[in-house]
């Protein structure tokens, strides 16, 4: 097997190892009623997350996304408020973070400042308009939201596809769509690799670059949107530190951090991981939530360490 | 004709990164001018119940714990690293002050555990930056994700249900006042110093200036880049924990999920603020100061101006891009008549 999949098929074999594991810890866990809750309850991080990926894809950090996400969940809420449909809101908000993000792929690729740096700047700018927007938890009324998430597809067993989880699915379709078959796609995997061959071989990297945080702005709105729909409400400090599982679903996906090498496929199992720890503990009762945290950090050392051991190893970066 | 253009270049370029130290300085005295026409009384420093009060010891006061950190933060930055777990050490820091004064302990080895706590967590990240070679945003994103929830779980050890605390020491530390002045300025200066004094009259901060700057260069002239690595990771460690027991004492309690929420941010903030570059190789710590100092001194402006305080963050950011496009050649280039045309 090419040694670019071994940190894909690393993840996968820990999904399903986690979920046999809930299936002989408790009965019924192995069903899709389990699996279809765990795809609508994280389908917002891992929408995120896709977009995170290209973003880690090329090198850069996108730490803007989990403000994104409240700042979208708000203007939702009081546009709706104010008689807008939420899916021209939705649409609006989807333009904005279009927007948005390429602005701070400009600011990174112009000033030649750290992306670190940059969509840190977006986070505290995004956080503080949410406080601006509104301070209160705002409500979703309008019935399309209703419509929305009464929408699912039946799935063997007694499971559902829930509308969230679709919109999932889709992004994550288009994601891999971007990612394997476009030009653009290969660009971000170049730049990844190496920034200067990249150059060299001609591609445009400022373009690239604005457009790679720009799709990072487009996913983390659409999760946004997806955020406000399932909860039917815009809070302006919902998403706080998301930016954090989201990078955490990338890296658990088998996406090195250095740039490079990873699958989008792979960041949908990297969030399924992350859902299926919290769901086995909520399942579990007795642990706190502080095994949540502690349980995602340990994985995500696990990972790095494997990460690292097979870029030393197998050479996976080829340099 | 050519060097001549270039010699005017180079002197231009010369000045700009001679006043870059002027501009957070600056930017200080201009948030403070301005506190002074929105508040007239705002240079009033009064003496009540036996300490010093008004805005600015109350900037300094509060700027601290941030200024402490900060300090850690910009060691490893100068070695071309980054610490996003601070706020986790500070968390843990602070869950074992409340443990440990539940089961008993004196409070100085209290202190002193605390402390050991923040090295442990500056060891484990050195461990991974240094002996593992891993990306220091990644191997410090590990103890970021799980720290708090370590904290959490060590609040546990004794029912969990009532984490506050009352210590004479580690309050005095944090709220008392020695004379005049609030003893938490006065461990930060001393932090201060100590850590000038280790940078600056031994080898070290030049060590890890060589590291951050060109680490294979070092590592030839004989420097073992790996173990001033993983120093500036338990320098970092050690100061975060000293922020730890201030914010912990300060509050009284032990509270993992909120305390210090974003310091790290905050942190790696006040340090570009200061002029270091992220790109490693520098150490300004009294820079790094400024910094933390403007950051808070923003925060108060806006409180004692009637804004709502939503609007710090925002404030904070428009600051942020500010000052980093000050720092951007291609920026200072496109407004400079006398930029010259890069050359390919």
């Amino acid at each position: 097997m090419n040694s670019k999949y071994l940190p894909l098929a690393a993840t996968i074999a820990v999904f399903l190892a986690l979920f046999l594991i809930g299936g002989s810890l408790y009965r019924n866990f192995l069903s899709t009623l389990v699996l279809g809750n765990i795809l609508a309850d994280n389908s917002f991080i891992i929408i995120a997350a896709i977009g995170a990926t290209f973003v880690i894809l090329s090198g850069g950090i996108d730490l803007s996304i989990g403000s994104m996400i409240g700042f979208v969940g708000v203007c939702m809420a009081v546009l709706d408020s104010l008689g807008w449909h939420p899916m021209a809101t939705a649409a609006l908000m989807i333009v904005f973070g279009i927007l948005f993000g390429a602005l701070q792929g400009l600011i990174i690729d112009f000033c030649e400042i750290q992306p670190f740096i940059v969509t840190l700047a977006g986070l505290f700018l995004l956080r503080g308009a949410c406080f601006m927007v509104t301070l209160d938890s705002v409500p979703i009324h309008h019935e399309f939201v209703d419509v929305y998430n009464s929408m699912k597809i039946h799935l063997p067993g007694r499971g559902w596809l829930r509308s969230s989880a679709i919109v999932m699915l889709i992004s994550l379709f288009l994601g891999i769509i971007i990612a394997h078959f476009t030009r653009f796609g290969t660009n971000v995997y170049a730049i990844g690799g190496d920034k200067e061959s990249a150059r060299l071989m001609g591609v445009n990297i400022r373009k690239t670059t604005v457009m790679i945080y720009a799709l990072g702005g487009f996913y983390s709105a659409l999760a946004g949107v997806v955020y406000a729909l399932y909860t039917s409400s815009g809070y302006p400090l919902a998403g706080s530190t998301l930016e954090l599982s989201a990078i955490a679903a990338v890296v658990l996906g088998g996406t090195l951090l250095t740039g490079g090498v990873g699958m989008v496929a792979g960041t949908l199992f990297g969030g399924m991981i992350l859902g299926l720890i919290s769901t086995l503990i909520i399942f579990n009762g007795s642990l706190n939530s502080a095994w949540i945290m502690i349980s995602s950090g340990i994985l995500l050392f696990a990972f790095i360490v494997l990460h690292r051991f097979l870029v030393s190893s197998f050479n996976v970066k080829g340099t | 004709m050519v060097t001549e253009r270039k010699n005017i270049d180079e002197t231009w370029l010369n000045r700009l990164k001679g006043s870059r130290a002027i501009w957070p300085l600056l930017a200080l005295a201009v948030i403070l001018i301005v506190d002074g026409f929105i508040s007239p009384n705002f240079y009033d420093i009064r003496i009540v119940e036996g300490r010093l009060f008004g805005n600015l010891i109350d900037i300094l006061y509060r700027a601290t714990p941030t200024a402490i950190v900060a300090l850690g933060m910009a060691v490893v930055i100068g070695t071309k690293g980054i610490d996003l777990s601070v706020g986790s050490t500070i968390a843990i820091a602070g869950a074992i002050i409340a443990w440990r004064i539940h089961a008993g302990d004196s409070h100085f080895a209290i202190l002193l555990m605390a402390l050991g706590a923040g090295i442990a967590c500056g060891v484990w990240n050195g461990f991974l930056v240094a002996g593992l070679g891993i990306q220091p945003i990644i191997a410090t994103l590990i103890l970021m994700v799980s720290g708090r929830g370590i904290g959490m779980l060590i609040n546990l050890f004794y029912g969990g249900t009532d984490p506050s605390f009352e210590s004479a020491l580690l309050q005095g530390l944090s709220t008392g006042h020695i004379w005049l002045i609030p003893t938490r300025i006065i461990v930060g200066l001393a932090i201060f110093a100590a850590l000038w004094l280790v940078l600056r009259k031994t080898a070290l901060g030049l060590f890890i200036e060589a590291v951050g700057g060109n680490a294979a260069a070092s590592s030839l002239a004989g420097v073992n880049a790996r173990i001033i690595i993983f120093v500036a990771y338990i320098v970092c460690g050690l100061l975060a924990a000293c922020a730890g027991v201030i914010l912990t004492a300060d509050t009284h309690t032990s509270d993992p999920v909120s305390v210090a929420l974003y310091i790290e941010l905050d942190a790696i903030l006040a340090v570009v603020i200061g002029g270091g570059s992220l790109a490693g190789g520098r150490i300004y710590l009294g820079m790094t100061v400024i910094g933390a100092l403007v950051i808070q001194a923003l925060t108060t402006s806006i409180l004692i101006s009637g804004l709502p305080p939503e609007y710090n963050l925002i404030i904070k950011a428009l600051v942020v891009v500010f000052v980093l496009l000050l720092q951007s050649k291609n920026v200072r280039a496109l407004f400079s008549k006398k930029a010259a045309r890069p050359s390919p």
